[in-house]
């Protein structure tokens, strides 16, 4: 199996990101939140704060290490969240027909109808700012595309000889869309959940940043985003690492997605003989 | 008497068509199958014939439970196979299995052959392991693949030897009946013969009944004992392969013989004339309800008309009111 | 004796994999002769569309022609400049597809895209080259081709469009047309028609004939000459009649025993067909062995 070198680079930055959350209790020089320190605010990076110090005198790299423990959870949890729900409905609808889809493509309509970041707010509103909201905000958002792209694969797959060849073996409706249709549809829909993951890290970053999301002190790169604001100028470090840190995990996910997706065809997957 | 192995009675198969535009005149209703009977007997290889639109393939898909008939009946030793008081597609995969023209997209891509082979096994109460390799050996053997086989993907696999496996697939659950939807049109030339006499032998070997969808004439020829002629959802003749071949009746299954690029008949164009102009004079006199040469309405119910036996167990469709 | 109109000599043409080429046609010959139906079988696989592609010179990376000629009329079009290598196609050489809708422009009426042709190669002006679309069109027997050629390509039944695709085709008058399967897609009793109609349409107008196919029936019916082609190379060649009659290379026969005969089974009973593997031993020593059969004096009337 040949996998490219962008597999491998996403591969590197998404390990990296667990590493650095798995591992930041135990890596991190400092702790996030109460090595505070304002005699040493917005220090430039140096051999002790790699990466510099924010407004507070904590150090950004500690920060950013627990950081992703946040970035981690927000992206795994509402894509497998969203991916459940999308795939459940677009499957079903499409395998079923009948009033079923009518229903939800009108679900799916009004989703995309409504700015996911703004349902995201009103949710957000609704159960209050921390983790578990966020969570359920961003997983009850994103759904819509992955649905239509269950949806219409579905239909596509229904026609083939081996479902129909499956239905005229006994199989049951959701065994046949178990083990007929979602594993032929397991690389639109993975690469659209990392593409996802990517965009929720960013919805996060957005949330937090207008103060909905993580609260501080406790960090999350949106929140470090949100205080480097003033500081940009001043100490452009702050801005710098939770914005590097996001666009190389965004990355990191995009082309790991990519990569399985290519992984994942079968005709990828030919034996010697 | 037992009741023949498969019974069709008066299949009919209707579709709505929303009508054209955003102010559509409603719904109108396309006719796919309008009363077709039939029956198939125990070690028989039924053909039917027909061009594409002529509902052979919506008649299958009623018969293997993929396609609700509208009306009539369909009944297996007797018991209905479709409609109220059908069995549920456990039962029914028991008693039909289908053969699929594309061998490509008919299995799989994720799923080894051995995958595909157990499931179904599995799915109907076979759970010993060593019975499921078993079963599983001793059919890749009877399609001419090897156990080896068994640990492969789909794609690994030539045109011929996937349909191999598509017919292992189709006879794993031991069913009396297989529709056969094409067997061989997709395959390449040299295959083609390979698939066939695979599939004669299958037949004698295990004494299954075949209902072969073709377009395909000269295979028909080859493997049928009886044909069915289609046309617009209608049988329009049906007799043994030699009345069908030798004496065809209707104007339609004439044209279908004729149009055949058969290159005996190219080469030699005197000999196939007299072979199908040979006519039968008691049905000069008798208008065919349709000569094939002109497309019906498709939204309309056919107009009257019956099959009449011409010979023993030859029957060619006639204009309701000239047979009469 | 006359010129070829066509004369491929000793083509070899392949897949560009990085530094090497992995060969699809290992040295194929032959020559088509003035208003003469030449018909290439093979199988999937076999070269014989890759053959027809370099003839029209639409070979896409990675494909290219790594060797030989391809004379039409004496020119040799592997030489020939893109600028009149356009022109030539479409006009002097043309070809017809297995799936006239993609070959066509779904936007655009069958009438129009006709009329094209004639603007195109002949420099007719529009007006001009619309009446002559028409007429193009009961030419090719479409009834009403007033009224069919303002109609789009999805508005016709499946033989109606590659009755236009022929139309199309011959508009200007080519001296070879190539047909890579054209019916292929199509419903017996409508491919009785189509074969008919570029059987006598071509015949009219003294135009060449390269028809592909897989199917035997079908280059029976319409050629006077026929290749066999397995795995790049032209394995077998004569005229159609002798090739069917006393085959004379292992795949050939095989081909033609593997195939139910209409009819054989009344005459002698349903026998088993032959495996065309027990005919060949060793597939890889099939192209070691070649049988062409030079051209004949005597009729070649199919």
């Amino acid at each position: 199996m040949r996998l490219g070198f962008n597999f491998w680079l996403g591969a590197g930055l998404t390990a990296l990101v667990i590493f650095a959350g798995v591992l930041a209790p135990w890596i991190a020089p400092f702790d996030p939140v109460l090595d505070a320190d304002l005699m040493s605010s917005e220090l430039p990076p140096d051999a002790t704060f790699w990466f510099g110090t924010d407004a507070q005198g904590r150090d950004v790299y500690t920060r950013i290490l627990f950081g992703a423990q946040i970035s981690l959870t927000v992206g795994i949890v509402s894509q497998v969240i969203n991916s459940i729900i999308g795939v459940t409905l677009g499957m079903t609808a499409g395998y079923w027909g009948g009033w079923w889809d009518d229903l939800v493509n009108g679900l799916t309509n009004v989703m995309l109808a409504i700015p996911s970041l703004i349902f995201a707010l009103a949710v957000m509103a609704v159960l209050g700012p921390g983790l578990p909201s966020l969570l359920v905000a961003l997983g009850l958002t994103n759904w819509s595309w992955t649905c239509r792209i269950a949806r219409s694969s579905t239909l596509s797959l229904k026609s083939q000889g081996y479902v129909q060849a499956a239905q005229t073996l006994g199989y049951g409706d959701l065994r046949i869309m178990f083990t007929q249709i979602l594993p032929n549809m397991m690389g639109p829909i993975l690469v659209m959940a990392t593409l996802g993951m990517g965009s929720a890290v960013l919805s996060e970053a957005a949330l937090s940043f207008l103060g909905l999301g993580i609260q501080p002190p406790f960090p999350s790169w949106g929140s470090m985003l949100t205080d480097a604001r003033q500081l940009i100028q001043l100490a452009p470090w702050v801005a710098i690492f939770p914005g590097l840190a996001i666009f190389l995990s965004v990355l990191g996910f995009n082309l790991l997605g990519d990569g399985l997706r290519d992984s994942l065809d079968p005709h990828m997957r030919t034996r010697s003989p | 008497m037992t009741p023949p192995l498969l019974q069709v009675d008066d299949l009919h198969v209707r579709f709505p068509i929303s009508g054209g535009g955003l102010l559509g005149k409603g719904r109108r209703m396309l006719h796919a199958v309008n009363g077709i009977s039939f029956s198939l007997a125990k070690g028989e290889c039924l053909s039917i014939v027909g061009e594409s639109g002529c509902g052979k393939s919506t008649t299958a898909l009623s018969i293997l439970g993929l396609q609700e008939p509208t009306e009539g009946t369909i009944r297996y030793r007797g018991q209905p196979l479709a409609g109220p008081g059908a069995p549920g597609r456990m039962q029914r995969a028991k008693a039909v299995q289908m053969v699929f023209q594309d061998p490509y997209a008919s299995l799989n891509p994720r799923q080894s052959v051995r995958s595909s082979l157990a499931a179904p096994l599995r799915l109907h109460g076979v759970t010993a392991g060593s019975e499921i390799e078993g079963r599983i050996e001793a059919m890749l053997k009877n399609v001419g693949l090897t156990p080896e086989h068994a640990t492969r993907y789909p794609h690994e696999f030539s045109g011929g030897q996937r349909q191999r496996i598509g017919i292992a697939r189709a006879l794993i659950l031991e069913p009396e009946i297989v529709v056969l939807d094409e067997p061989v049109s997709a395959l390449d030339v040299s295959i083609r013969a390979q698939i066939i006499n695979l599939l004669l032998d299958l037949q004698e070997k295990l004494g299954l009944s075949y209902l072969m969808i073709s377009h395909d004439l000269s295979v028909v020829e080859h493997m049928s004992d009886r044909v069915l002629v289609m046309y617009f959802g209608q049988i329009v003749e049906e007799g043994g392969w030699r009345a069908i071949f030798e004496t065809p009746a209707h104007p339609y299954t004439r044209r279908l013989i004729a149009a055949i690029p058969d290159p005996n008949a190219a080469l030699s164009p005197p000999a196939k004339e007299d072979r199908h102009t040979a006519d039968r004079p008691q049905l000069a006199a008798h208008s065919f309800v349709s000569d094939g040469s002109r497309a019906p309405d498709v939204f309309t119910a056919p107009p009257s008309s019956k099959l009449v036996e011409i010979a023993l167990n030859h029957k060619v469709r006639l204009a309701a009111t000239l047979s009469d | 004796m006359t010129a070829p109109l066509l004369d491929i000599k000793d083509l070899q043409l392949g897949v560009a994999l990085g530094q090497s080429i992995h060969p699809l046609l290992k040295s194929v010959s032959f020559q088509i002769m003035p208003g003469e139906a030449y018909g290439l079988v093979g199988e999937s696989g076999s070269g014989k569309s890759v053959t027809s592609l370099a003839v029209m010179g639409l070979l896409k990376k990675p494909l290219a022609v790594s060797s030989g000629k391809i004379l039409f009329k004496g020119q040799d079009l592997l030489a020939l400049p893109k600028r009149e290598m356009r022109r030539l196609r479409g006009n002097r050489v043309a070809m017809i597809f297995q799936e006239p809708m993609t070959a066509l422009n779904p936007l655009s009426t069958v009438g129009r895209q006709i009329a094209e042709m004639f603007v195109l190669h002949q420099g007719k002006s529009w007006r001009e080259a619309k009446k002559l679309a028409v007429e193009a069109l009961s030419n090719v027997r479409v009834p009403n081709p007033d009224r069919r050629a303002k109609s789009y390509p999805h508005q016709m039944s499946g033989g109606l469009r590659q009755r236009v695709m022929i139309a199309m085709a011959l508009a200007c008058n080519p001296d070879l047309l190539i047909a890579d399967e054209p019916t292929t897609a199509l419903d017996v009793t409508v491919q009785a028609e189509v074969l008919r109609l570029i059987k006598e349409l071509c015949a009219e107008r003294g135009t060449a004939v390269l028809f592909i196919s897989h199917d035997l029936g079908v280059i029976a019916s319409i050629c006077q000459r026929v290749g066999v082609m397995y795995a790049g190379c032209l394995v077998e060649e004569n005229e159609t009649r002798a090739l069917f009659d006393t085959p004379r290379h292992d795949y050939t026969r095989g081909l033609l025993g593997a195939l139910p005969r209409l009819g054989s089974r009344s005459q002698h009973g349903r026998q088993r067909l032959v495996d065309i593997d027990s005919i060949i031993a060793d597939r890889s020593k099939l192209t070691d062995t070649r049988f062409i059969a030079p051209r004949g004096t005597e009729g070649s009337q199919p």
